[in-house]
């Protein structure tokens, strides 16, 4: 019930794998036949890794997972923009993205962070309005991590298009769970991550469009078309082509069945408990993500007392001495202070049946009383 | 501290207690309240409300069971030690919110001073 977090390696993943631990083990490079397997396997994984986006095979850069393809995105485009020192992103991006800038801030650039609305939708009035002339980089999360929102990204790549600014987004929540496809977002980088889509940890891509005037953040020997220099993790690689294209054939049948699952459970908890609201978007949502604030509970509680029931969550609350501390996604979508540190985020996986939800339900009841009977601010 | 924390002990609010102590707000988070009940000098009854994380409920459970049965003076002198000893310690980093529990049984038992003076 944490897929958002990550998820386990599909069988027919690890299957695709296994050979090139042991058999297939050369590196891309070497010029003899060892290495020539190698090679072809890399360029098959690019080939397959395109097709699922609709991109083309050289547009794929292959990373260590989303964050470096969020660092390689951000920090790539700058150097050679020297004069152009904006970028405009969101206050609701993944760290990955948050943490570069503020980086990229400390050495001098300027970043403006859009506020959104209370569902989580980017400003795009905003957005529009913060464009300035040094503006070299606009990126916004395709769909957001905690609270599942899905960003309007086909008119923020038309204000980047109108204003000639780079468009990154950071995709790795949606792939497998909603259509991801370049030229239909419009977008010129695109970042993916492998351990969120059934493949392995450490492993992601970074699509770039043709044209783009991007620099290498890790140098060496020019591998990955001098982007990416490093030996390439052939197996994590392969894993990773096979899970998106796993993920590209199951996307319409997976999502169904997540949709109905993260809607039957919802609709059952606010039948029979009440005093809980759900974070987000109602319909702009990814179909696996459920986040719901219960009040007068505390999320970490919620956790704990459904772990031991064997159910993995995660919450935007956290406790730090003496005081509770929300997300910084929560904290800009202004709920209520009665609300908002008692989020629960319940993230979905194909896997998942519709016994699990039954079981979540009863158990979320469960917890959710328990602790309201030992909250003051609860009248029960 | 699991232990603790998922069967808590004496959860509640005593009717007519004899003495009150809440602390927090929910702009912060954790709030706990506790009641006390005095007879003879002895915390006859200790009993807690607690709206926050799992330190703060399993802090919030020791310290009421540690401070039943005990005279105002023991109580008092009740130490954040004793408390991460009944609990057999807590998760590195957190044992700073452990006095918070504390803190709301002495405003409970300044409570019941006041009004007994
Ligand atoms: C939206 C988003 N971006 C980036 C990442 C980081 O990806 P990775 O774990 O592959 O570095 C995550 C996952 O934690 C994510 O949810």
């Amino acid at each position: 019930m944490d897929h958002s977090a990550t998820t386990p390696v599909d069988q027919l993943v690890v299957d695709a794998m296994i050979p090139y631990f042991t058999e297939i083990f050369g590196n891309s490079s070497s010029l003899h036949s060892f290495g020539g397997e190698a090679a072809e396997a890399l360029s098959m994984a690019r080939k397959q890794v395109a097709e699922a986006i609709g991109a083309l095979p050289e547009e794929i850069i292959f990373t260590s997972g989303g964050t470096e393809s969020d660092n390689l995105a951000i920090r790539g485009v700058i150097p050679y923009n020297t004069s152009k020192k904006h970028i405009i992103t969101s206050v609701i991006e993944h760290p990955a993205v948050l943490n570069t800038c503020s980086f990229l801030e400390s050495m001098g650039h300027e970043v403006t962070y859009v506020p959104v609305d209370t569902e989580g939708i980017v400003d795009i009035r905003k957005l529009e309005e913060s464009v300035r002339k040094d503006t070299v980089l606009i990126s916004i999360m395709h769909a957001n991590n905690e609270v599942g929102t899905i960003q309007p990204i086909k008119e923020i790549a038309q204000i980047a298009k109108k204003h000639d600014i780079y468009f990154h987004t950071d995709a790795v929540q949606t792939v497998g769970k909603i259509p991801v496809n370049v030229d239909e977002l419009d977008v010129d980088m695109l970042s993916i991550s492998s351990h969120k889509i059934h493949g392995p940890k450490g492993v992601g891509a970074l699509y770039i469009r043709k044209g783009t005037a991007i620099e290498p953040i890790i140098f060496g020997g020019n591998h990955e078309n001098g982007m990416r220099s490093g030996t390439e993790n052939i197996p994590g690689i392969v894993g990773l082509a096979k899970a998106m294209s796993l993920a590209q054939q199951r996307l319409n049948a997976d999502s169904k069945h997540m949709q109905e699952m993260r809607d039957s459970l919802i609709s059952r908890i606010f039948d029979i408990i009440p005093d809980v609201r759900l974070n987000g978007h109602p319909v702009q949502r990814l179909p696996n993500n459920i986040n719901l604030s219960f009040k007068y509970v505390e999320g970490e509680s919620m956790l704990m007392l459904l772990d031991m029931k064997g159910i993995a969550v995660s919450t935007g609350s956290a406790c730090s001495s003496k005081s509770l501390k929300a997300s910084h996604v929560l904290s800009s979508l202004n709920l209520e202070d009665d609300y908002i540190h008692g989020s629960l985020r319940i993230s979905l996986g194909r896997e998942n049946t519709m016994e699990d939800i039954d079981y979540v339900v009863e158990s979320l009841k469960e917890t959710v009383l328990k602790l309201r009977e030992m909250s003051p601010l609860s009248s029960q | 501290m699991i232990e603790e924390f998922s069967n808590p002990h004496n959860v509640g609010v005593i009717e007519n207690a004899d003495g009150v102590g809440e602390i927090g707000s929910t702009v912060d988070g954790d709030i706990i309240n506790i009641s006390i009940k005095v007879t003879n000098n002895i915390l006859e009854d200790v009993k807690f409300k607690t709206f926050g994380c799992v330190v703060a409920i399993s802090t919030s459970s020791a310290v009421t069971r540690l401070a039943k049965g005990k005279t105002v003076e023991e109580a008092l002198s009740l130490s954040n030690d004793d408390i991460l000893t009944a609990l057999d310690g807590l998760p590195e980093g957190k044992d700073r919110c452990s006095g918070f529990a504390l803190d709301a049984l002495k405003l409970a038992i300044e409570d019941y001073q006041k009004k007994n003076k």
